[in-house]
This record gives structure tokens, C-alpha cells and sequence, in this order.
């Protein structure tokens, strides 16, 4: 089982060279801890950024360089800032290779809710409703079950829809599955979980065909 | 020649904000917000605003200080609360709250600068935005129909201006200010160095003048750090 270090290592081997990328907060946000060696990927920050660097050192931070999070941040070399309507452009434009998102559930047809919970407190979308309506290739990094045990990979998401139809891939501590017309396709099971715990942990439609590996990391 | 729109200061930069206005305010979290065109509302006292602003700001900051005052009436943002008077207001019913999509949002204050009415975008279509809102299919997928904004103010925070209303920003506060600078009836913009015209270089001007109505230097501005992170140095 991962945990979410290790979701985030395993999603980090979905980057490509050359790729640009939009991590969500949470989980998809460690992604940028695995970039592996000498590969040349660039996150873009929806907030106005592209080339967006590490925390900066203690004593450097600046009010004005934050990612979408609102943290203080760093830019890297090649950096460029431009303004929020210029940075859904690229997002709805389809210019972003790869965005990584957090998700309270996932349904079987790629359905994803992540931004509301009725009855509590509503802080709002930010910009995850743009990404998901528009990125062709959106990963979902998310744990597989809550924490009573039931499952989050459902037949139907039960909380307000973030976007429907479009997540491609989800990574958990348990499984990496892509989303496909008869649903979760299991690809890999995490080190030491069995295909039996994933189906469990699963009320979505799982199809399970062949021999599963298990996720190299 | 250029048109000069320098103006004292924020006083004279809010001059016309009546009651019931519906007025935009730059910024992304704290970073990049007018912040002396806030306090000079806060000052001035106008109730009923609507509020068009990506957040809502903090307790005692940003536009927290025009909740705390119950000038606000309604917020049309894409990520609130975090504010402890914003959530309360907000579940006693006295604070109104429009929720929308970031890239909505801004194409909104876009389309309101750039003449378009309305637009369709894909951002929303399937879930509780797309309420009553008209559907169409482009290149095989639903889009939704929004609509350009229409404020009377756009309040905007820069680096550097000049006397004709010309700016450039700073890092990642250019946000939403560019776009609102657009979209303003009066776009009042507040900078942190005021030249004359003729010492910015034209190719590095973010935002063109003719969209900026008002300009002044900003006496104080904090900018104050919402999430400070940072690493050691090794």
C-alpha cells in the first residue's frame, strides 16, 4: 500500500520531456518532488505562471511570486508571468500536457467531485472546474477509500460534480486504473495489495483482465 | 502629448462610488490587491457593493476590511473563506455569494473589456453552474453560455504606471488585474512607482492606458503574505 508520497511517485512516472503541467493542491502537489533525472517539465501555476520553482529560502520569500495555492514560491529560469485570463486560455486551449488533480470521489466514467460537500462550509471551485472540462489527460491522485473504509471509486459520485466525463487515470494507495467505457481498468496494484483488496475497496465497475503487475516505484 | 490621469490619491480615485455599485477588485488571495483603494472605500463608506474578486481576502485584510464594515452584499469569487467574518455573514444569510470558475471568471472581466457579450466555455457543464444556463455542442462537446461582466469600477494594483495609465506588474500579482483593468467603467489603477510618460518601454507594457482612467501612487502598500512557505537553506 502507498502512501501519498508514494501516489505522487507513481504519477511522476506518467510525466514525459518536455511536458507541461498543472498540479492541483494536495497529493498531486508532491508530484514535483519525482521528476525524474534529467527530464524537462514545466508546471504551470493557474494563478499566472509557467516554470514555477521550489519554496523559496528562508528570508527570500516575495508577496508577489505565489502559486495557485497561495503559497510563496520561486520561479525557475525561462519563467514567464501573465494574467489569469491568459492562463485559462492555455488551460481551456488545451496547451497544458498534464494536469494532476486531488478528488473526494471518482466515478466509473470518469465523473469527478472534489470541490463541495453539502452542509459544510463552501469554499468554491478555484479553477478545477476549467481543468477538468478541458485538459485531455487528467490524473486523479487520491486515496481509495475514505476514512470509514468506503470506498471513494464509485458507480456514481453522490457529491456535487466537479466535471463530468473527463478524468483518464486514477493512482491510490491500493491501484493505477484508467477510466474506460465499461469502467476502471485495472493497470497495477500497489507493492503488497492484492487484486482481491482492490476489488474490494471498489464499488465502481473494476474489470480485471489478465495478470495485474504490481507498480514498480 | 498624453492624457495625464493622475490623481491625488485614493480619495480622489474613488470619487463616484455610489451604494449598490457593482465594483471589481484585482488581485489573487492577497497578492496583488488594491489595497489603498480598499481602505479608501472602507473610508468612504458606500454600502450594498457587489464584489467581483477572485477571493475574498482575511480577517482585517483585503476585502475582509469592507466585510467587517457590512459594505459588501454580494461576492462573486472562485474561492472563498478564509475568513472567519466572510463564513459568518455568509451562513447568517446577510452575505450574498456567486461561486464560479476561476478561467469563467476571468473571461468574464475579458469579454466585458474586449466588447463580447457572452461566450460559451466547457468549464462547468454537467454540474450546478450549468444551472439554467443555455447549453450548445462545439467540435462534439457541451459548452455553457456566460456573460461578460458589468461593473461600474475596477480597482487594479500595479508595480509600476505611468502618467498616461500605462502598467506593468509584478510576478504573479498581474492575476486578474490586467483582465479587470479591461472590464472597468472607471478603472482606477494604484502603483508603487509613478513615472512620466515616455520612461516606461512601450514593449514591456502589460496593460495599455486607454483601459486605465485613473492613476496614483499608493502611499503604503503592505502586501501581506497569505501562506509563507519556505525551505532552509542547505
Amino acid at each position: 500500500m502507498l502512501d501519498k508520497n508514494g501516489i505522487a511517485q507513481r504519477i511522476a512516472q506518467e510525466l514525459k520531456d518536455g511536458y507541461y503541467v498543472n498540479l492541483g493542491i494536495g497529493i498531486p502537489t508532491l508530484v514535483a518532488n519525482y521528476i525524474p533525472q534529467g527530464m524537462d517539465v514545466e508546471f504551470q501555476s493557474e494563478n499566472g505562471m509557467l516554470g514555477m520553482g521550489p519554496f523559496p529560502f528562508e528570508g527570500e520569500e516575495d508577496a508577489d511570486l505565489i502559486n495557485a495555492g497561495k503559497q510563496t514560491i520561486t520561479a525557475l529560469p525561462g519563467a514567464v508571468y501573465f494574467d489569469s485570463s491568459t492562463s485559462f486560455a492555455m488551460i481551456r486551449g488545451q496547451h497544458v500536457d498534464l494536469t494532476v488533480l486531488g478528488a473526494m470521489e471518482v466515478s466509473d466514467s470518469g465523473d469527478i467531485a472534489n470541490w463541495k460537500i453539502p452542509g459544510r462550509m463552501v469554499k468554491g471551485m478555484g479553477g478545477a472546474m476549467d481543468l477538468v472540462a478541458s485538459a485531455k489527460n487528467i490524473i486523479v491522485a487520491m486515496m481509495h477509500t475514505n476514512k470509514a473504509g468506503e470506498s471513494k471509486l464509485l458507480r456514481q459520485c453522490t457529491l456535487p460534480l466537479t466535471g463530468v466525463k473527463c478524468v483518464t487515470r486514477v493512482v491510490t494507495n491500493l491501484a493505477v486504473m484508467d477510466i474506460t467505457d465499461q469502467g476502471f481498468k485495472l493497470l497495477e496494484t500497489a507493492p503488497g495489495v492484492s487484486v482481491e483488496q482492490v476489488k474490494n475497496a471498489t464499488e465502481g465497475r473494476l474489470i480485471i483482465e489478465g495478470d495485474i503487475p504490481e507498480m514498480k516505484l | 502629448m498624453s492624457i495625464n490621469k493622475v490623481v491625488a490619491g485614493p480619495k480622489e480615485a474613488i470619487q463616484g462610488i455610489q451604494d449598490n455599485m457593482t465594483i471589481m477588485f484585482g488581485g489573487f488571495g492577497l497578492c496583488g490587491i488594491p489595497e489603498n483603494a480598499i481602505a479608501a472605500v472602507r473610508e468612504q463608506g458606500a454600502k450594498g457593493l457587489t464584489c467581483i474578486s477572485n477571493n475574498a481576502g482575511v480577517d482585517g485584510f483585503g476585502l475582509g476590511l469592507l466585510l467587517e464594515t457590512r459594505q459588501v452584499k454580494k461576492m462573486i469569487s472562485s474561492y472563498v473563506g478564509e475568513n472567519d467574518e466572510f463564513e459568518r455573514q455568509m451562513l447568517s444569510g446577510e452575505l450574498e455569494v456567486d461561486l464560479i470558475p476561476q478561467g469563467t471568471l476571468a473571461e468574464r472581466c475579458r469579454a466585458a473589456g474586449a466588447g463580447i457579450p457572452a461566450f460559451f466555455t466547457p468549464a462547468g457543464f454537467g454540474t450546478e453552474v450549468a444551472l439554467g444556463k443555455e447549453v450548445r455542442w462545439f467540435n462534439g462537446k457541451p459548452h455553457i453560455l456566460e456573460h461578460a461582466f458589468d461593473a461600474s469600477f475596477a480597482f487594479v494594483k500595479a508595480q509600476k504606471g505611468d502618467t498616461a495609465g500605462n502598467l506593468i506588474f509584478n510576478a504573479t500579482a498581474r492575476n486578474f488585474n490586467h483582465a479587470m483593468a479591461m472590464a472597468g467603467k472607471v478603472t482606477v489603477a494604484e502603483v508603487e512607482e509613478l513615472v512620466p510618460v515616455g520612461e516606461l518601454d512601450p514593449n514591456e507594457i502589460h496593460t495599455p492606458g486607454i483601459f486605465v482612467q485613473r492613476i496614483f501612487k499608493g502611499e503604503t502598500f503592505e502586501k501581506r503574505i497569505e501562506q509563507r512557505t519556505v525551505r532552509p537553506k542547505a
